[in-house]
């Protein structure tokens, strides 16, 4: 892959975190970097592990391939590996690999000299996942509470885990984050709308500018958040989403073992009309 | 800004109140795998709820075994009718068992009237009494399917109550049930028997009193047209989980002891509990329709229900939150007038026009 002209102007030396100069080179357009290597190193031993579970396992099907965690009488101690040890590895492997790829985010962003604002959003990602396999089973005391890694079968996991608190829309921290993910989709939708609109003018007219799209929200619903403002909220919108599931998931077991219906007592009973 | 600042403050705080106040339970927790690992099938326990559970669900002191008890009670009593058939001494054992079960404060006078023969029917508890000992053979006889070799006694429901605690009536439906707007199913009542939820508060009419159809899960991937569409509706299915629920609470279990929810419907993947419960739910139908509905005209009129209908029975009235009730103490065995059937002719309760 050839280097556009302008790129040459950010092929800057240094801003690594580790290793120095040693991996400070490109491969065609990519960034290999310290973390670049342990990205590529635990990223191939997992899906090789993925792929050599899947072989131990009943069946091809792609949609039915499990790789599940180990049996909860396991606790928090290592299992034999086609009882959930694999899941075990699978889970170092892919942990490695997430945080790697954001270290190696944070590297390119010192080396362009840009906040971290790409990192910091794929951490809430990486957070969310590690709730969901860390987190959530060190407090629950056995990794057999992480889900398992197969497409149905997360699927079945996630059905189960929301029945075992009878109903879990009624999870406060669900609901926050349910509204975040479709405040998300509303302010996505307004956002690549206007986008559009500005930039497919009709035939034989000038692209319009931000102004344009600033007259149309303000006429609109009477306030323009800008078109930095817009990004800065896209950005607060998603991470909250993200933020709030982990949250909605990590205490449900650790914080509370019942139905959530029953968790809304509290409001039941406050002093104003119990 | 200020004043922005100010109120976004005010609402972070009240926000994380709100999500604080809320009784909260803390780790360590205890958790029991109920399907293959992987799929959270998992019942969850907090372990500082034990102690009062096992303090709420302890079995009384039972009365001493007799040996040699005498005659057949039919021999010196009059008018036993379905205990006649056991001796004596166990007969008045049972007695007096069953009054501390049931009225220990008031003692035998409960039913009997001080001054009148042990044979009198005078009050209506007696009648009642009798209907019950029948009904407590038929579920140590009958019902083993559900009940096991556990069974159970008065006390798995009455608990020295005269009431069980835990009894449910057919509410009046809505006024505005039968216009043009409809009524509002019973719901968003805030009602113990749904957990809190909103589904319809009665979900045991439907079940427990008459047989409606439970499950309303289609049987084909897809929606179908002709004679395999699923002509379930979605209120039918609000029912069906208002009775899931009032099991889940009644039992203190949820919904996976039971289901992989994968599929509520395949029995396949589903744990042996279930096929308890299903035969619970025809237990408990059955119990309410032969044994307490035929005691609707010997209730007085303050024992019934706003409809003027009986108390019936459901999970709940046994289980009181426990996955088994009293925690699977064996208690019947010690009783054999509870555990067997005696031929005795029918008590006689004038049988009201059924549901």
């Amino acid at each position: 892959m050839a280097m556009l002209s302008f790129e040459k102007k950010y092929r800057v030396r240094g801003g690594t975190l580790l290793g120095g100069d040693l991996f400070d080179f490109w491969v065609g357009p990519f960034y290999v970097g310290f973390f670049g290597v342990t990205t590529i190193f635990f990223a191939v031993v997992g899906t090789a592990l993925i792929l050599w579970g899947a072989s131990q396992g009943p069946t091809w099907n792609v949609w039915q391939i499990n790789i599940a965690p180990p049996d909860l009488k396991y606790g928090l101690g290592l299992a034999p590996l086609m009882e959930g040890g694999l899941w075990q590895i699978i889970t170092v492997c892919a942990i490695g690999a997430f945080v790697s790829w954001a270290l190696r985010e944070v590297e390119i962003c010192r080396k362009l000299g840009m906040g971290f604002h790409v990192p910091f959003a794929f951490a809430f990602a990486i957070l969310a996942y590690v709730t969901l396999v860390v987190i959530r089973p060190l407090l629950m005391g056995a990794w057999g509470h992480g889900f398992p890694y197969g497409i149905m079968s997360h699927l079945d996991w996630v059905s189960n885990t929301g029945y075992q608190y009878l109903h879990f829309h009624y999870n406060p921290a669900h609901m926050i984050a349910v509204s975040f993910f479709f405040a998300t989709a509303l302010a996505l939708s307004l956002h690549g709308g206007l986008i559009l609109s500005s930039t497919n003018p009709a035939k034989g007219e000038p692209v319009k500018t931000a102004e344009h799209e600033n007259t149309f929200f303000r006429d609109a619903i009477g306030y323009s958040i800008g078109t930095l403002g817009v990004h800065r909220l896209g950005l607060f919108l998603a991470l909250s989403a993200v933020f709030w599931s982990a949250v909605c998931i990590v205490i449900s077991g650790p914080f509370w073992t019942r139905g959530w219906p029953e968790w809304w007592g509290w409001w039941l009973n406050l002093p104003v009309w119990k | 800004m200020k004043t922005f600042s100010r109120l976004a403050a005010v609402s972070v705080a009240l926000l994380g109140t709100s999500l604080l106040t809320g009784c909260w339970e803390r780790p360590p927790v205890d958790s029991y795998q109920r399907g293959f690992r992987g799929t959270a099938m998992v019942e969850l326990n907090n372990p500082r709820d034990v102690p009062k559970q096992l303090a709420a669900n302890a079995v009384p002191e039972v009365v001493p075994a007799i040996t040699d008890g005498g005659p057949p009670a039919s021999t010196v009593y009059k008018n036993v009718q379905v205990l006649g058939g056991i001796s004596v001494g166990e007969f008045t054992r049972t007695m007096v068992s069953l009054t501390n079960w049931v009225s220990p404060k008031e003692g035998c006078n409960y039913c009997h009237v001080a001054g009148e023969g042990f044979e009198a029917d005078t009050l209506y508890t007696k009648v009642v009494a009798r209907k019950m000992l029948q009904m407590t053979q038929a579920i140590n006889v009958d019902n083993k399917a559900h009940v096991g070799a556990t069974g159970v006694t008065c006390y798995t429901c009455h608990r020295g109550e005269h009431i069980p605690a835990n009894v449910w009536f057919t509410p009046p439906a809505a006024k505005t049930a039968s216009r043009m707007v409809g009524g509002d199913g019973l719901q968003n009542k805030v009602a113990k028997d749904v957990g809190l939820s909103s589904l319809p508060a009665d979900g045991l009419t439907p079940y427990l009193s008459q047989a409606m159809e439970i499950r309303t899960a289609g049987t084909t991937a897809l929606p179908m047209r002709g004679e395999t569409r699923n002509l379930h509706t979605t209120k039918q299915t609000e029912w069906t989980y208002s009775l899931m629920v009032h099991m889940s609470e009644g039992l203190g279990v949820n919904c996976t002891y039971c289901h992989n929810t994968r599929s509520f419907s395949s029995w396949e993947s589903s744990t042996p509990q279930r096929v308890t419960a299903w035969h619970g739910i025809r237990m408990s139908r059955n119990l309410n329709n032969e044994y307490m509905e035929p005691l609707t005209s010997v209730f007085p009129a303050s024992r019934k229900g706003e409809g003027g209908d009986v108390a019936k029975v459901n999970c709940a009235t046994c289980h009181a939150g426990a996955y088994k009730p009293l925690f699977g103490a064996q208690m019947a065995k010690d009783f054999p007038a509870l555990i067997s059937k005696t031929d005795a002719p029918a008590a006689p309760v004038k049988v009201v026009s059924k549901r």
